[in-house]
């Protein structure tokens, strides 16, 4: 894990090597010792941590903060929502390819026209076309369902050979969990060498100095663009995902606040370490859940919380857990 | 003709609440290059808190529920009076995108003090609106206290103007926004500048939802809704820029009336849309300055 | 063999004229310095040549061909490299990510995003080369941001070599560092350029490192070219001497 930024070599040791294997038997094994309703919910929070990683391609590695990517995360989750509707399927292949084609259809529409600013002016822009989607969403019912939604029963993988069994618990708490474990592992794997590669690093040289990254021969524009498209497929993947899980589908998951809550939980990670936004995405997901069982003002906690975050410790958990450590170790 | 003029009154009645809030956003960011996300949940605070106090005390008298409309809008300039020192102050340093972090926490910490202090359910203080009664306008009935808004709206506009281009205050204030080193150079106290700008952009955002109220109702949400139909005010208009919050604030009032009388599907998206279309073609609005 | 030519190129900033009708030239192979006082135009004109500003008027020919209109991207493809006099680097990555990425961008590989950075060792051997010319191989994991200020001005250069460029615009590479520290950096980048036979423009104010590095000097004033020549003549030019008030360099 890296303190001073995304930048610092990825040391691939043994001993790294290790606590992944760990953490990934741990994973594997977790449906068999835990309640079905925590492995759902761990679930959900895998979901999140794959948005999180894509929409923090944009923060941490080149410097564009989105307020819109509800955005990709809907269409992800409304395309899932119109196969079933209107081409009456559950198969998870078509959810995906379908959920894929059309994040990415999206990214690049609404990336076109973002990357030509930056800072505020690009924050604003990316909400107010997510707000765009959203008013379609909430407004033309006949198609989205307004807000009532849309149901998602549980799909079917493999054609039909794993079908949608009558145990929707059952189904959800196991098979799908394991649906959901590969996507992550593999949207990790994938992130992982994307950052660590020459296009990761001409992002984050975009992000440092977009000036001189141009005079080191860089399209800048291009590569801001490219950016985009990946994080809004990450995050509409995480959509396409997160719709079988919860079953409905509402005009909610496309309305602002709900960006906020992508900035917010990756922001609690840290969004200056590969792993912060998915330790965000995890805290996020188990604190969202006992603060909302434990007070009605949980807003306010979540609020509270980033506040305190933003002025105390801009580095979020990872980026602060790591910096004590580097303390620590300096001090023995 | 009667629905053409109760359309326009509509209009200019929409964009008299959006110029209240668009007017305190875009001063705040010409002052302060701050783009308070919180801004919205001011606007609902006024609302809260007017719709609470004529709800307590409306069957005193007549009089005294005018009288305490605008307790809304001096609600909400206390509350910036306390919040700019307190979180936007230590963040002036640094980068712009830990303002809409901190801000979007205080939209949310703000949502929750509302809800806890008037509960979840809508409120509806409609007793000034009932009092000042509907006249006829050629075959329509139009309410009298609407005219009382688009007045108030009016009178924002006049008063911020002035206040801006013909006060002391206002030299300060301008000068401040136009350069700020250059202004603290010179000796002006840049952090009362703030506090003061900040309060005054707060108290119109407030007094929207507190003149509002008797028509609207205050309900959970309101905040966030109006925060983005600000923005879309402010872009169209230009970040910064008093004639812009006042232009864009009738474009988007006429607007939304037409869309909700002819294609109420797509009035939201339309906005959304044109807000999108001129941050692409001029990114800082009709009347910004780059 | 002229390897720059502008022609009738101009600036303007409002009123001022920042870089008026300029024919500048420069010659393949060889260390020229551009000099003159605050507002000369030395940098504008820099800026106008690398890309970073467009021109109001004038061309700019580089081996024949007009760049012009020409991209910042293309014009560094074409051979056209700057360094900054307020260093500009990539503060958050390392040293050798500083240096690897306009190697990755010189090679096409920029853009790859299926294969490790760390692991291309050709282009962190070429890396580690250019960081060992420049002196800055003992700081290769540190971040560019944590380098001392001579460092980091010696690192602004390297990154700009390590496009290995034809031409090369040095933005007052000494400047802001303590005087004993400009003829090592000044050695250390000459030694470089010579070495890779690259043609150089400095941009200097101090003129003991301008009289012992060039080859010719361009004297500009107020946005136009004032007197051109070697050392020498440039050091007879009674015009210059004055126009520049009294920077007879000692020895």
């Amino acid at each position: 894990m890296s303190v001073m930024g995304p930048s610092a070599n990825p040391v691939f040791t043994a001993r790294r090597f290790g606590w992944v294997i760990l953490l990934a038997i741990v994973l594997v094994v977790l449906p068999w010792v835990l309640p079905p309703y925590q492995t759902i919910l761990l679930s959900y929070g895998l979901i999140f941590a794959i948005a999180a990683l894509g929409f923090n391609l944009l923060l941490g590695y080149t410097g564009l903060l989105s307020f819109g990517h509800s955005a990709y995360f809907g269409v992800g989750a409304y395309t899932v929502a119109f196969l079933v509707k209107y081409l009456h399927t559950s198969s998870m292949e078509l959810f995906l390819i379908g959920g894929i084609v059309a994040s990415a259809a999206i990214s690049v529409l609404f990336g076109v026209i973002c990357v030509r600013y930056t800072r505020i002016f690009f924050a604003i822009l990316t909400l107010a076309l997510s707000q765009v989607l959203w008013s379609l969403a909430l407004k033309f019912y006949w198609v989205s369902g307004g807000t009532d939604g849309l149901r998602v029963p549980t799909p079917s993988l493999l054609g039909g050979l794993v079908g949608a069994t009558k145990d929707k618990v059952a189904f959800l708490s196991h098979t799908y969990y394991f649906v959901i474990l590969v996507a992550f592992a593999a949207c990790v794997g994938v992130m992982w060498v994307i950052v660590n590669s020459p296009f990761g690093k001409a992002l984050q040289a975009i992000r440092d100095n977009e000036t001189r990254a141009a005079f080191v021969g860089i399209q800048v524009r291009r590569f801001r663009g490219l950016a985009f498209l990946i994080s809004g497929l990450f995050t509409g993947l995480a959509g396409t995902l997160w719709a079988p899980l919860n079953g409905l589908v509402t005009p909610d998951i496309v309305y602002w606040p709900f960006s906020g809550r992508i900035v917010f939980l990756t922001v609690l990670g840290g969004f200056r370490t590969f792993t912060g936004p998915i330790i965000g995405a995890l805290v996020f997901n188990y604190l969202e859940t006992y603060a909302i069982a434990a007070t009605t003002y949980w807003q306010f906690v979540l609020g509270a919380i980033l506040v305190v975050l933003v002025m105390a410790m801009p580095a979020g958990i990872v980026g602060t857990v790591g910096r004590l450590g580097l303390r620590l170790r300096r001090a023995t | 003709m009667d629905l053409f003029v109760i359309q326009i009154l509509n209009s200019l009645y929409y964009a008299s609440t959006l110029f209240l809030i668009a007017c305190g956003l875009t001063l705040i960011y010409g002052v302060m290059r701050i783009v308070n996300l919180a801004h919205g949940s001011l606007y609902a605070l006024g609302a809260y808190v007017t719709a609470g106090v004529v709800l307590a005390l409306d069957t005193i008298h007549p009089a005294v529920v005018f009288l305490l409309l605008p307790a809304g809008a001096f609600a909400a300039a206390a509350g910036g009076a306390l919040l700019e020192p307190s979180i936007l102050r230590p963040l002036y340093q640094r980068a712009e995108e830990y303002q809409l972090l901190a801000t979007f926490g205080l939209l949310l910490i703000l949502e929750d003090v509302m809800r806890f202090l008037w509960g979840a359910l809508p409120l509806s203080p409609s007793t000034p609106a009932d009092l000042l009664g509907s006249s006829t306008i050629l075959a329509s009935t139009y309410p009298n206290y609407n005219f009382l808004v688009i007045a108030v709206g009016f009178v924002a506009a006049a008063g911020t103007w002035a206040f801006v281009y013909r006060t002391r205050f206002g030299v300060l204030v301008r000068a401040t926004s136009q350069d700020m080193r250059m202004a603290s150079a010179l000796g002006v106290d840049v952090k009362r500048v703030y506090v003061q700008a900040f309060t005054l952009g707060c108290f119109l955002a407030g007094l929207g939802g507190a003149i509002t109220v008797p028509i609207s109702g205050a309900a959970m949400g309101m905040g966030v809704d109006a925060l983005i139909l600000a923005f879309v005010v402010v872009v169209i208009g230009g970040l910064g820029s008093l004639e812009g919050a006042f232009v864009g604030a009738i474009i988007v009032g006429v607007i939304r009336t037409l869309g909700i009388n002819f294609f109420p599907e797509v009035e939201l998206a339309i906005l959304y849309l044109i807000a999108a279309v001129i941050l692409l073609v001029r990114p800082v609005g009709l009347f910004g300055r780059p | 063999m002229t390897l720059l030519a502008t022609s009738k190129l101009t600036k303007y900033f409002g009123d001022t004229h920042a870089v008026d009708r300029v024919d500048f030239s420069v010659r393949e192979g060889e260390v020229l310095a551009l000099i003159g006082s605050n507002g000369a135009g030395k940098t504008t004109l820099v800026n106008l040549i690398s890309g970073l500003l467009p021109p109001d008027s004038g061309t700019i020919a580089f081996r024949g061909a007009d760049v012009t209109a020409l991209p910042v991207h293309e014009r560094i493809q074409a051979g056209i490299a700057r360094s900054f006099q307020i260093v500009n680097l990539f503060d958050q990555l390392s040293t050798l990510d500083n240096i690897a990425l306009p190697i990755f961008s010189r090679k096409g590989k920029i853009r790859r995003l299926s294969s490790l950075a760390e692991r291309d060792s050709t282009v962190r051997d070429e890396a580690q080369e250019i960081l060992q010319e420049f002196g800055l191989h003992h700081k290769v994991s540190v971040p560019a941001g944590d380098l001392a200020q001579g460092e980091r001005k010696l690192l602004d250069v390297a990154v700009a070599y390590g496009l290995r460029p034809s031409l090369l615009f040095l933005d007052e590479p000494t400047s802001g560092v303590s005087t004993r520290e400009k003829a090592p950096i000044m050695d250390i980048i000459t030694c470089v350029v010579r070495a890779g036979r690259i043609t150089a423009v400095v941009i200097e104010h101090d003129m003991d490192v301008v009289f012992k590095y060039a080859d010719r000097i361009v004297v500009m004033h107020q946005g136009s070219i004032l007197a051109e020549g070697t050392p020498e003549q440039i050091w007879r030019n009674e015009q210059v001497t004055t126009t520049l008030l009294g920077t007879r360099p000692s020895a």
